[in-house]
């Protein structure tokens, strides 16, 4: 059979060629943005077939040949899934699409606080769990290559240039850029048409099978019940338990999130991925029984079961058929390893290498090109080492039966991450600490009751603990927890560890308390559909052109937007005015909106725009932070406002006063020049008469120059008032301090009063109020009592005018009360009887009006005060001491 | 002053309707499937069992028929789905 190696090379590297070339041409179409076609519902719905590596291609007959219909459990998990689990599903995608969730290790750990423990631990895991996987992969191929060629010393050779083949493709395809929502389309046609070619593949040797060899339907269904096979005989817990593993399964796996979630494009397409994924399933399935059936039948006893796919052509000389099988068992290897591989090394290099590698750097991330660099490498890195770890694996363990059993194993060990996932997306109430209990419980018991006992007993765990248990514990033996024995292992695996996983979980997460970020995650992902006003919809991811438009006009201004989507469009060499959403015209759109809104705000906008990224929590504190930094300089602009405002107040008051002593200037000028005029006037006239008229009497001569020399003495009495005025205003006045007694000053005044007036004024005192020592100026204060006591002389209109002095203790001084008997100041004029020049129309007398303003003055400066206090029979005026002049004396 | 209220609508219209019984039915398509799926746990699962061991074939023709009638149903519901659903969106 050797001479078909050369053709079953050749075909294999054509068929590489032309998966190359597909993806090439897909990327390409991608990158101009004419990839509508590639992302359509069958495309998503073929790439979830990578479901079906090689261990179902060719393992399911092996699996129908020993213990019949059992293998079926394996698809009907997901069927049942996908049929029925949609709208759980659309709540993953969505989550995952707002929060930019890129692998299984992302979502649960952002779900938790963006935890990178959690992270790290479902990485290893993950890791763990696949790399057997992989090593299944490339053991089937080498395995159905040695079925060609013959020769089995060429198994580990053929699986070293398949691994260098994939890796080298993972790496062009998978890693070539980094793509923000981590999507790969010419990954992704290539699986999908390698979907299409194991299916044909497999459906062409069962119709081969049936109405070729079998002889057509019925006859077939004769063959069926006349072999090993004849009845039904069905383990009823692994019927159930290897169902709902696949089911969790399906979700967990780190290469079916990547298609499943992280690759779609579309919620919709799960609307017919719902019912054409279980299709693809079913046909994949048909044709199992009867190939087995017919290999049992046909084949030389101990012919491996696994390989019946393609060693029923090869004897029955259909050699092209038999290739057409080993290209769909190819397909079937090769797209499991590459989305893997992808998958896990998106999460190596993000949850592994990343962190590590930021924490060496000292500086942290200095330059941001640097990492991006460093994050592609970073990626690279993790290929190769995932694919590198497989080959190991697959060197080490040599095809043993391990490595074919690793297929469930590997199931039951992803299965831990559905309690943390599912409790994640509908479960407030689950912490961080509830998922790290429940992953690693379950994490553990798969290690020791599943992984370790796979190897055999006495290779990785001693053969006594099978028998006696670890350390004499019989209760603890690895396929007997709690010495529950009988159970078929698979099923005691699952059903302990995700037991405990989920018990673990939950215990912990009601008796934790979550960090506020977690909280806020948490609600994020279980309210996700709640948020926005079309969300309960489904959405398609593409932000369009339109949508900017519309946001950017409202922004920008309607000129300036259709300005600058002109000329982007004309940069993408497009015709029309609208370009195509590119990354990188959204960046520019940003930076222009950043300009206008804040660059938070703008990145919110932009991203809940394009692939409906929900805003994160970092977004939200950074718009927040955005907010808080303008309302602080918004409460500045308000302070200095007021400030500003206080200040033109102050202002305003300040000029108002200056217009008031500016027009009381003037007002003060013209009564002066008003004042001196008068006695000049009578002086200038007497003094002309006694000079010009010459027969005047010495009587007339006489009364005149009495007259002029009156008038000398009341001017230079005004002039001796305005200076003394004027001294005291400015401040320029001396005090002479000195000890006395209010009486000794009030006698002094009201002699002094009563020698210069008319002396009709009868004074009351109260002398035994008025031993009160006084420091202050004496007489200053005396000239006050003069001024108060002459006006009572002159102003009092009473028939008996009264004056009465009285001394009266008050709060904050003495005060001294000069109230009389004569008619009261009108309201109207007691408001400005202390401003100069004030009199009272209508009065008799003939003082300047200073008496009071200077009383004002020299009170002002020694401390008190004087004021005016209209009594019910007369007027009052009020002589306020300081406390100081009172108390200094004691 | 009397102010007219009009009454909420209580009946949906018969295409959202009809578009509202068909999601109950998606939604209930999953325990039929598992319904159909538990249905070989009650044969007798080995030789040593009481009653008529069940053939291959039977066996075989069951569960495809079963299965492939989920898929029809599915398939059917979400293509029923669909128009009314592109249209209101």
């Amino acid at each position: 059979m050797s001479g078909a190696a050369p053709l079953l090379i050749g075909a294999s590297l054509g068929y590489v060629l032309i998966l190359f070339a597909v993806a090439f041409v897909a990327e390409r179409a991608a990158r101009r943005g004419h990839g509508g076609w590639l992302r359509g519902p069958i495309v998503y719905t073929l790439s979830l077939s990578i479901y079906c590596t090689a261990w179902t291609f060719y393992g399911a007959v092996g699996y129908a040949a020993r213990s019949g219909m059992e293998f079926v459990t394996i698809y009907l998990g997901p069927s049942l899934v996908m049929i029925g689990w949609w709208w759980g599903l659309r709540k993953l995608v969505r989550v995952a699409r707002a929060q930019r969730v890129t692998s299984v290790a992302d979502l649960i750990s952002a779900r938790f606080g963006k935890s990178n423990a959690l992270a790290l631990l479902v990485t290893i895991m993950a890791v763990i769990g696949i790399t057997p996987y992989i090593a299944l992969q490339l053991k089937s191929v080498s395995e159905s290559f040695a079925i060609f060629t013959g020769a089995e010393a060429s198994t580990s050779a053929t699986g070293f240039w398949v691994a260098l083949g994939l890796a080298l493709f993972t790496l062009l395809f998978g890693t070539r850029n980094l793509n923000a929502n981590e999507r790969h389309d010419g990954i992704v046609i290539a699986i999908a048409v390698e979907a299409a070619v194991k299916l044909i593949a497999l459906v062409a040797v069962g119709a081969f099978v049936v109405w070729s060899i079998g002889g057509g339907l019925g006859a077939m269904m004769d063959r069926i019940d006349a072999s090993p096979l004849s009845t039904w005989e069905m383990d009823r817990s692994r019927w159930i338990g290897i169902t709902m593993l696949a089911a969790a399964a399906f979700l967990c796996l780190p290469r079916m999130f990547q298609v499943l979630v992280v690759e779609n494009d579309d919620e919709r397409h799960i609307q017919v991925a719902a019912w054409a994924f279980p299709l693809y399933l079913m046909a994949m399935s048909l044709f199992v029984v009867p190939i087995a059936v017919m290999g049992l039948e046909l084949l030389p006893a101990g012919s491996n079961p696994d390989l019946f796919v393609l060693t029923l052509p090869m004897s029955e000389g259909r050699t092209g058929l038999a290739v057409l099988a080993f290209l769909g068992g190819f397909s079937s290897a090769t797209s499991m390893v590459i989305v893997a591989t992808l998958a896990l090394s998106t999460m190596v290099s993000n949850h592994v290498v990343m962190p590590i590698w930021l924490s060496a750097q000292t500086g942290g991330a200095s330059q941001s090109g640097d990492v991006r660099n460093i994050v592609i490498l970073a990626r690279r890195l993790s290929v190769l080492g995932v694919i590198g770890l497989g080959y190991l694996y697959f060197r080490v363990s040599g095809g043993s039966a391990a490595l074919a059993a690793i297929g469930l194993i590997s199931f039951i060990g992803v299965a831990q991450f559905l309690p943390a996932m599912l409790g994640g997306l509908f479960w407030r109430g689950a912490t961080r600490s509830g998922a790290l209990a429940g992953l690693s419980v379950g994490f553990a018991v798969w290690i020791y009751c599943s992984f370790l006992p796979a190897f055999g007993p006495g290779a990785a765990l001693p053969a006594a603990w099978f028998s006696e248990g670890p350390f004499g514990l019989v209760w603890l033996r690895p396929d007997a927890l709690f010495g529950i024995a009988g159970i078929d292992p698979t099923v005691h695996a699952v059903l302990w560890s995700l037991g405990f996983n989920v018990l673990a979980f939950i215990t912990v997460s009601l008796v934790t308390f979550p960090t506020p970020l977690e909280r806020l995650q948490g609600a994020q992902f279980v309210n996700v559909f709640d948020t926005g006003r079309a969300a309960a919809g489904w959405q398609s991811s593409a932000a369009t052109s339109e949508d900017l438009m519309i946001m950017a006009q409202r922004i920008l201004g309607a000129r300036e937007a259709q300005a600058l989507f002109r000329d982007a469009a004309r940069g993408q060499g497009l015709r029309g005015d609208v370009p195509e959403a590119t990354p990188a015209f959204l960046e520019t759109l940003e930076r222009e909106l950043a300009a206008a809104v804040g660059a938070a705000t703008a990145h919110a906008m932009i991203s809940q725009m394009s692939g409906g990224a929900a805003v994160s929590v970092e977004d939200l504190l950074a718009v927040a932070d955005e907010s808080a930094q303008m309302l602080e300089y918004s409460s500045q602009l308000e302070a200095k406002s007021a400030e500003l405002s206080r200040t033109a107040a102050q202002l305003r008051e300040a000029n108002d006063k200056l217009t008031r002593l500016s027009a009381q200037k003037d007002a003060f000028l013209s009564q002066v020049s008003h004042e001196l005029r008068t006695p000049m006037t009578s002086i200038r006239s007497f003094s002309e008469i006694l000079r010009d008229e010459a027969g005047l009497t010495a009587v007339e001569k006489t009364r005149y120059a009495s007259i002029i020399h009156t008038e000398a003495i009341r001017l230079t009495r005004l002039l001796d008032d305005l200076l003394d005025l004027s001294v005291l205003e400015n401040g320029q006045v001396n005090l002479n301090m000195a000890d006395g007694r209010l009486s000794e000053v009030l006698d002094h005044a009201i002699q002094t009063a009563e020698a210069a007036g008319t002396g009709a004024l009868t004074i009351r005192r109260r002398r035994i109020d008025e031993g009160l020592p006084l420091t202050t100026d004496l007489d200053r204060l005396g000239q006050v009592f003069i001024n108060l006591i002459t006006n009572a002389q002159k102003y009092c209109s009473a028939r008996d005018p009264v004056l009465e002095i009285s001394v009266q203790e008050a709060p904050g001084g003495v005060e001294v009360h000069f109230a009389d008997n004569g008619t009261p100041i009108p309201v109207q004029a007691s408001r400005d009887i202390f401003e100069k020049f004030s009199r009272i129309d209508g009065s008799k007398g003939q003082g300047a009006g200073l008496g009071l303003a200077i009383c004002r003055e020299i009170m002002m400066r020694l401390g008190g005060n004087v004021r005016y206090a209209p009594d019910v029979s007369g007027n009052r005026f009020v002589v306020v001491l300081p406390e100081a002049a009172k108390m200094a004396a004691q | 002053m009397s102010r007219e209220i009009t009454p909420p609508q209580v009946f949906l219209e018969r295409r959202s309707y009809r578009r509202r019984r068909m999601l109950d039915a998606l939604r209930l398509l999953p325990l039929v499937g598992v319904g159909l799926f538990l249905m070989p746990m009650l044969w007798p699962a080995a030789p040593s069992e009481v009653g008529e061991p069940v053939s291959m074939s039977a066996a075989v023709l069951y569960v495809f028929f079963a299965w492939l009638a989920l898929i029809v149903s599915g398939a059917l519901l979400w293509l029923g789905l669909r128009e009314p659903l592109d249209a209101a969106e």
